[in-house]
């Protein structure tokens, strides 16, 4: 069974696209220089797929999904969601950062109802703060306070802070860096129920391989300096996949090898 | 013997808890007893050092003081007495025992310098029994001074705070009014709020009202300085957040910006409440003719030192009664942090 495969982009039924982006920065030391961070990214993500970005620091992974969120704006280049230019930030496109950046003056129940409160439905959709809570495991902790967490707990409540929007797309931007090893396998199991229970869109940014195998349908590998992408690798692997399987590990040699970090021959 | 009931908080789904069960905390029995007999030993110490120098004070002076050690000590054997059956008056007595016994130990001492060897020149340093006389001798007018300082005190610093609220948050988040208001703050500001007393006398209509435009302008400074770098200062994640989760400009200001401002507000809160005290004494002694600061000048007019004294204890209670609350207010407020610094 071949585990690897490049594919080219469909163009129907994408949730998201991303065209021709180019994204330049001022330098922070000489504001005549500008430094270029992204150049000639073009992606589609299809409704309901899970993708994810890898590849080393400095590829402006992090850039493109904050371009994708719409709290940065793209030098060139446009970004659709659906049929919907992306021009600012939006409830249907939400963000999970590597700190969850829960609001620690808000106990877990009102970080999660923090989406409804903003965008003013709390009072019809009351009844959906519980579902929520339940759905990341928390009832006993609703109503404890952000420092009372453990990082895998903080993380849940950040996934069900981003969740209770219905957002159409979800960006992950290495949600689960900065957990320990063992928390993080559990999580990714809980990411994945997550999205195979709901259908989401996601877009998730790592930097761990195998995490990105684990995980997604289609492994999108960046290179930095500037950043562009390098391959997308569809992941054919069947569901539930083994870590450690030899299909696996085949794929995570083959990444590597994309990578400049596999053994030559 | 009592044993507290394990704590267990429910782990969901096999992650670890940060909570650990807590192990039952064992109390030696007759620990209690050395916390609860030291006030009774201070009073009796204090009792007969009164009763020594005592002799040299008018009677009805000595006998307010024998009064009032009495009931202290009165109170204090009570409570020895009760605290072997309550754990939690067990708790708050060995917390507060040592302290309240160096109090009535420095009334003591208080008393043997003064009334008893006579060691600092009178009238000035009247002993305690005359500081109590003359407090209950004038507790009319003190209790109205204190009523006085307390309606002058809370308009300034309510107006003070609200109007210092309000421009900090302008120039904490709008690049606008930080550019045209941080220069003011930045000039104006640290002009000590006293020095403006000859400019509001000649201004003013009424001298209440300047003490109060004075004192919300000593609240106003560090109240708007602290709170617009709060807010200046709100972790720009937190904003990224909101907005995707599709937060108006009013939600980030009233849910996000001025929430996480809110320990640096009560900073500024703390600073404000120092400077009006100040601004407050100093007001109510060169033009308000009422409040405990007029009160003061006037007694020492008389040269009345026991007044004196009476009203700067006065004073100590109302200011740090002031300051207890405000510290309860931010201790609700501010529940969600970890690790603040208790009155």
């Amino acid at each position: 069974m071949v585990a690897a495969e490049e594919r080219a982009i469909s163009v129907e039924g994408s949730a998201l696209r991303v065209d021709a982006v180019r994204k330049e920065y001022p330098s922070p030391l000489d504001t005549n220089v500008r430094t270029l961070a992204l150049d000639g990214i073009s992606l589609e993500v299809a409704a309901g797929d899970l993708v994810s970005i890898v590849g080393p620091s400095g590829c402006g992974k992090s850039t493109l999904l904050r371009m994708i969120a719409g709290l940065e704006a793209p030098t060139t280049g446009e970004l659709w969601v659906g049929s919907t230019p992306i021009t600012a930030p939006s409830a249907e496109r939400g963000l999970v950062f590597q700190d969850p950046n829960l609001f620690p003056w808000c106990t877990v129940r009102r970080n999660i109802e923090a989406g409804l409160v903003a965008r003013g439905v709390l009072r019809e959709k009351r009844h959906e703060v519980d579902e929520f809570i339940n759905l990341v495991g928390l009832d006993s902790f609703a109503d404890a306070f952000p420092h009372h967490l453990s990082g895998g707990m903080a993380q849940r409540v950040a996934l069900a802070r981003a969740l209770i929007n219905h957002p159409k797309v979800l960006l992950l931007d290495e949600p689960l860096g900065a957990l320990d090893a063992f928390t993080r396998m559990r999580m990714q199991d809980e990411v994945l129920r997550l999205w195979e229970g709901r259908g989401t869109t996601m877009l998730f940014v790592t930097h761990d391989i195998d995490e990105a195998i684990y995980m997604s349908s289609r492994i999108v590998i960046m290179s930095p300096r500037p950043g562009r992408i390098e391959r997308v690798i569809e992941v054919t692997l069947p569901r539930p996949r083994e870590r450690s399987s030899r299909e696996f590990l085949q794929l995570r040699g083959d990444i590597l090898e994309l990578l400049h970090f596999g053994h030559a021959g | 013997m009592n044993a507290l009931p394990e704590l267990k908080i429910p782990i969901s789904s096999g992650e670890q808890s940060p909570a650990v069960a807590i192990a039952p905390a064992v109390t030696k029995s007759g620990q209690p007893w050395r916390h609860a007999l030291m006030v009774p030993m201070a009073i009796l110490l204090a009792l007969a050092v009164h009763a020594w120098a005592g002799k040299s004070e008018a009677a009805s002076e000595t006998q307010s003081y024998f009064i009032f050690l009495g009931i202290i000590g009165g109170a204090s054997i009570l409570l020895a007495i009760l605290q072997p059956f309550w754990t939690g008056l067990q708790r708050w007595m060995k917390d507060l025992c040592p302290i309240i016994a160096a109090g009535v130990v420095a009334l003591g001492v208080w008393e043997v310098v003064t009334a008893g060897f006579q060691l600092l020149p009178m009238p000035y340093f009247p002993g305690p029994a005359g500081v109590l006389a003359s407090m209950i001798n004038d507790r009319g007018i003190i209790f109205d001074s204190t009523w006085h300082s307390l309606l002058l005190l809370s308009q300034g610093y309510l107006l003070g705070v609200v109007v210092g609220l309000v421009t900090g948050i302008c120039i904490g988040w709008f690049p606008g009014a930080r550019y045209w208001g941080m220069p003011v703050l930045k000039f104006v500001g640290p002009i000590p709020a006293t020095a403006w007393i000859p400019l509001a006398m000649v201004v003013s209509p009424s001298a209440t009202f300047s003490a109060v435009v004075l004192i919300a302008l000593a609240v106003w400074f560090p109240v708007t300085m602290l709170t617009a770098s709060g807010i200046a200062n709100t972790r720009a994640s937190y904003l990224d957040v909101a907005r995707t989760l599709g937060a108006s400009r009013g939600y980030l200001i009233f849910r996000v910006a001025i929430p996480a401002a809110m320990p640096n507000i009560f900073i500024g809160l703390f600073m404000g409440l120092g400077t009006s005290f100040l601004t407050l004494v100093v007001a109510e002694t060169v033009g308000v003719k009422s409040g405990l600061g007029w009160y003061v000048g006037w007694a020492q007019g008389w040269a009345e030192y026991g007044k004196v004294y009476a009203a700067l204890i006065i004073m100590a209670v109302f200011f740090s009664t002031i300051m207890t609350v405000v510290f309860k207010i931010r201790d609700r407020v501010l529940v969600w942090q970890k690790g603040t610094i208790r009155w």
